[in-house]
């Protein structure tokens, strides 16, 4: 069996002495959508964090591409392929959104105008906005911009904080629509999601988290259609 | 726990210690003559005696910092406009300078006071944008009044026997009277720019009183009606005995010979002691009330504002309001302070008030005591106006031996005219070496 | 005509020197303003950063004078400026090693960073004291004049004089091109960005691989020598004198916060308000009263203000700017 792109197993820590990841585990595949969903507290974006390495881990390790990235700082995992979206504060408000973008490639000394021409053909209302200041939009394309921005590191595993918080349904579905053209090119997706419904729609697979643990880690479809989840998670 | 235990303990003996250093060094500089020392016990109280003033103002000081964080840049205005306490309330009165426009002088302020309280009313009660029009008539009306009032009655006082006098004069009262006066003008100033500056930024209440600290120097420099400027006001009456009639006294002198001493030195050190007991007597005054009170539940929310302000303030505590409190509290001791001061030299000489020596060294004071202790501060205190006052005679005589190696020579001569200048260096470098490597200071906060 | 002779009063007693002195103000302020928004505190110790590069400047003019060299009919000064900037430049960074590092890399309270300054201030004031000494000194061997009095009468025939001295004309000049300089720096080049972003948001910038390290080194360079640029072309004009340096502060301190700390553009802006309104505020109205209404005779000097409260105008701009609009004009960072 071939090593997952990304593998984080058996994950163990927290930020003070207690721990709010129990033996947590997950994994993505090369071109997958991963979504981790589960009721407030459960973990979820601390999981994320932990696997992005702003965590310090107690026990677990974190593979990328095989490679063991456990200790390594979120700076040095950015280098190694991997994009972060947090959740607020994710964009540079007073700067333009081609600036915005700009700092995106920071690291890369390569010519960055083919990826700039891919984001923008990705978020087109985005595009239309390049020379105005990212503070001035609205929710939704301030949350492309900040997608727009962890792309132009060329990423192979893309690690969303839930991106849909505080937008409308309309621009959610957008908003998933472009997710999945994203992992259509090639790129891995983890990403954690209050809208746990459409999140699973979307997702190649799921994990539920129940107090920092796995409880149930199906594709998206089978845990849709799992009765226990729908119940206890889904409302019915 | 042990950690703690064997921290108190070891902070236990260390205000004692400390006290007696403190002692020792007053001792030898009353004592010892040598190149350190000057063996006058003279020199050696009064340098205490503004220790103990500097140790008020360092009081105030930690009240703001220490018990709520707050950043006073501007202790120096604080510290003048207590000093002008004594001149208003204890010099004698000015003959002629209240028929010359006292009436109108207080009319003027009167007018002016009106018109920012008439102001601060329009703008609450009026609505949008019609506030901002009647506020602005409001201030440039009463500006013009205030102004046409105010330079006459100012003209005239002025005038009135320029030479001597030229200020509306005082009261005549007791001058012990005006300590709790100056104390008052203080909290008053405090008030006025705590209200604007609190419940922003901390940066910005710094900016904030650096700025009213210059501009209530300034006042006391140019309004000659006030103080007489920069003319300076003299003579401000003392609590204590005079020097000259204690050599008249035939008492005295016979005492002063029987400790061996001459009446002129005795006399000197006899009202230094005077004021030293005084001064003490406000000092210990002050450090229970300040005891009481932090150890008291008011002390104790002080101090959570302080540790958490974002817990306190969702616990319903108001932290702007208690900020607001602790802030022209701490002022008016350092007002009481500055009135002290005045008292001590009697003589107010506003072209003194330098804010690198009222606001910063207080500051070093604070910090190399204990931020939060208030034994500390005061020790602190004594100790930085020790050795402030001391380095101005180290300083050269530092140079001196650095410089001894060398020819003569400009770069020689030069180092050693600068030599007075290195007390700054030496005060920033103890500020920057107690902030990094002992931040609770010699005695930490318990 | 008289028209034309209150225009050229208010030109020279007001327009002329307040754009001198606002420009000072701008490029001090842009200095406090950077140091804010990279490093989140207000430097106390600016103003005898500004003071320390002068007297540095004038060492290195002192040496360029003995050598023979000038810049006749330009000031000196300006030869010995690049010198003066790399000395304070190095200082600055030896003093972020030695001082403020330590609290960067614990997070302390903002506050703390500002009695950390407030240390640096008394060690920086000390140090240009026993460098240059507390003596008034002028160092502008330049020409005078631009314009002189006498001449501007012949030419035009009016009766009110008007003089432009070169020392306004040079620190105008001057903060034209610094200002030019650091606007293409912030907007134009990577590192620029990348202080921008920095200042921005700290946390996404260290996501996107920008250098913290670098950055701060990057703003102590450009405050040194903006700082040192102020602070010479503040001597230029008034001369220079130690303790100036520690009172400039506080009109420095109001025209950041007017114009909203953290925003070079407010800065600028703050700069020069500050300076206009102070000197419009303490200039004695009476002599262009006298033109415009040739019938009145207004008893006093028609001075809203005596000079020596110069420093209560930025007071009070800065009180009405904390009550009203606690963030600026321009919108700086949140309060």
């Amino acid at each position: 069996m071939t090593q997952p792109y990304l593998s984080a197993t058996h994950m163990r820590g927290g930020y003070g002495k207690a721990d709010i990841l129990n033996d947590c585990t997950i994994t993505v595949d090369r071109g997958q959508i991963a979504v981790i969903v589960g009721p407030n507290g459960a973990g979820k974006s601390t999981a994320m964090k932990a696997v992005f390495g702003m965590l310090n881990l107690r026990e677990g390790t974190v593979l990328l591409n095989g490679e063991d990235i456990t200790r390594l700082t979120p700076q040095e995992r950015v280098h190694k392929g991997m994009g972060f979206v947090p959740q607020t504060h994710n964009i540079f408000p007073t700067m333009t959104v081609e600036e915005n973008l700009e700092m995106g490639a920071f690291t890369r000394g390569e010519d960055f105008s083919d990826t700039l021409a891919q984001v923008y053909d990705l978020f087109p209302a985005v595009a239309m906005k390049r020379r105005q200041r990212a503070g001035e939009l609205s929710g939704g394309q301030r949350q492309q911009v900040a997608v727009g921005r962890a792309l132009m590191t060329k990423p192979s595993l893309l690690m969303l904080d839930e991106p849909t918080a505080g937008v409308s349904p309309i621009v959610m579905d957008e908003l998933f629509d472009r997710i999945i053209e994203i992992a259509r090119t090639g790129i891995s997706i983890l990403m954690v999601e209050q809208n746990a419904r459409q999140a699973l729609e979307i997702a190649d697979i799921g994990y539920v988290l129940v107090q920092g643990a796995n409880r149930f880690t199906d594709s998206g479809k089978a845990l849709m259609a799992d009765p226990e989840v729908r119940r206890t998670f889904l409302g019915g | 726990m042990s950690n703690t235990r064997q921290h108190d303990a070891s902070s236990a003996w260390r205000a004692p210690v400390l006290i007696v250093v403190l002692i020792a060094l007053f001792v030898l500089e009353g004592t010892t003559r040598n190149a350190m020392f000057s063996g006058s016990w003279n020199t050696s109280l009064a340098i205490l005696n503004m220790g103990l003033i500097s140790a008020v103002m360092a009081l105030g000081v930690n009240m703001q910092w220490g018990y709520a964080g707050l950043f006073n840049a501007g202790v120096v205005g604080f510290v003048a406009i207590g000093g002008l306490a004594p001149v208003l309330i204890s010099t004698g009165p000015v003959a002629g300078a209240w028929g010359a426009g006292g009436p109108r002088l207080l009319l003027a302020l009167a007018v002016g006071l009106g018109a920012i309280a008439l102001a601060a009313v329009l703008w609450r009660r009026l609505m949008r944008p019609l506030n901002g029009v009647a506020v602005l008539v409001v201030i440039i009306a009463g500006f013009v009044i205030y102004r046409a009032l105010f330079d006459v009655a100012v003209t005239g006082i002025e005038a009135n026997n320029s030479a001597a006098a030229g200020n509306i004069g005082g009261l005549g009262l007791p001058v012990l009277l005006s300590w709790p006066v100056g104390a008052l003008f203080a909290a008053g100033a405090a008030w006025c720019i705590g209200k604007v500056a609190l419940g922003l930024r901390s940066d910005y209440l710094a900016i904030a009183t650096l700025g009213i600290g210059e501009i209530i120097v300034a006042v006391l420099r140019n309004e000659e009606w006030l103080a007489r400027g920069v003319k300076n006001v003299t003579g401000i009456p003392r609590p204590v005995p005079y020097e000259i009639d204690l050599q008249r006294d035939a008492g005295f002198v016979a005492k002063a010979a029987d400790f061996g001493l001459d009446p002129a030195t005795a006399s000197g050190i006899w009202v230094k002691l005077c004021y030293a007991g005084l001064f003490t007597l406000v000092l210990v005054a002050l450090l229970v009330l300040a005891q009481l009170a932090l150890n008291s539940p008011w002390g104790r929310m002080m101090r959570a504002i302080r540790d958490n302000e974002t817990a306190a303030e969702a616990m319903g505590k108001n932290v702007t309001r208690r900020h607001l409190q602790i802030f022209v509290i701490g002022s008016a001791v350092i007002g009481l302070g500055g009135a002290m001061m005045i008292t001590m030299d009697g003589l107010m000489s506003p072209n003194s008030y330098n804010p690198l020596r009222y606001t910063f060294v207080i500051w070093v004071m604070v910090i190399v005591g204990g931020s939060g202790n208030n034994l500390g501060s005061i020790l602190g205190a004594i100790l930085i106006w020790f050795i402030w006052i001391k380095a101005e005679v180290w300083g050269p005589e530092f140079m001196g031996f650095v410089t001894s190696f060398m020819s003569d020579g400009a770069l020689k001569s030069h180092l050693i005219g600068s030599a007075p200048h290195m007390r700054f260096v030496a005060m920033g470098l103890v500020l920057l070496l107690v902030l990094r490597f002992s931040p609770r200071g010699l005695l930490p906060e318990k | 005509m008289d028209i034309l002779n209150a225009l050229v009063a208010i030109l020279n007693f007001v327009v002329i020197p307040a754009a001198a002195y606002g420009a000072q103000l701008a490029l001090g302020a842009l200095g406090v303003t950077l140091i804010y928004g990279i490093l989140r505190f207000s430097n106390f110790a600016h103003g005898d950063t500004m003071a320390f590069g002068a007297a540095a400047c004038i060492i290195v003019f002192w040496g360029l004078q003995a050598l023979g060299i000038s810049l006749h009919p330009l000031p000196t000064a300006l030869l010995a400026l690049p010198v003066a900037i790399a000395v304070t430049a190095l200082l600055m960074i030896a003093t972020d090693r030695v001082v403020y590092r330590y609290y960067r890399a614990k997070r302390v309270d903002p506050i703390i960073m500002v009695m950390a300054s407030v240390g640096v201030m008394f060690v920086m004031n000390g140090l240009t004291r026993i460098i240059i000494g507390v003596d008034e000194i002028r160092f502008d061997d330049g020409a005078r004049f631009v314009i002189n009095v006498a001449d501007f009468r012949a030419w035009t025939g009016l009766s009110e004089g008007l003089a432009l001295r070169q020392s306004q004309v040079v620190t105008l000049v001057v903060t034209a091109l610094a200002c030019w300089a650091l606007f293409w720096f912030l907007n134009r080049t990577r590192s620029g960005k990348a202080m921008r972003a920095y200042s921005d948001n700290e946390d996404l910038a260290l996501l996107s691989g920008i250098d913290p390290d670098r950055i701060v080194r990057m703003t102590w360079i450009i405050a040194a020598a903006l700082a040192t640029t102020a602070g010479v072309l503040y001597g230029l004009d008034k001369s220079f004198k130690a303790f100036n340096y520690f009172q400039i502060l506080l009109p420095i301190f109001a025209a950041a916060i007017v114009g909203g700390l953290g925003n070079p553009v407010g800065a600028v802006a703050g700069g020069f308000i500050v300076a206009f309104s102070e000197v419009a505020i303490t200039y004695p109205w009476r002599k262009v009263a006298g033109y415009l209404f040739p019938g009145w005779q207004p008893e006093g000097l028609l001075q809203l203000l005596s000079t020596e409260y110069k420093f209560a105008v930025s007071f009070v701009i800065l009180i009405v700017v904390l009550l009203f609009r606690p963030t600026g004009l321009f919108r700086g960072k949140s309060v």
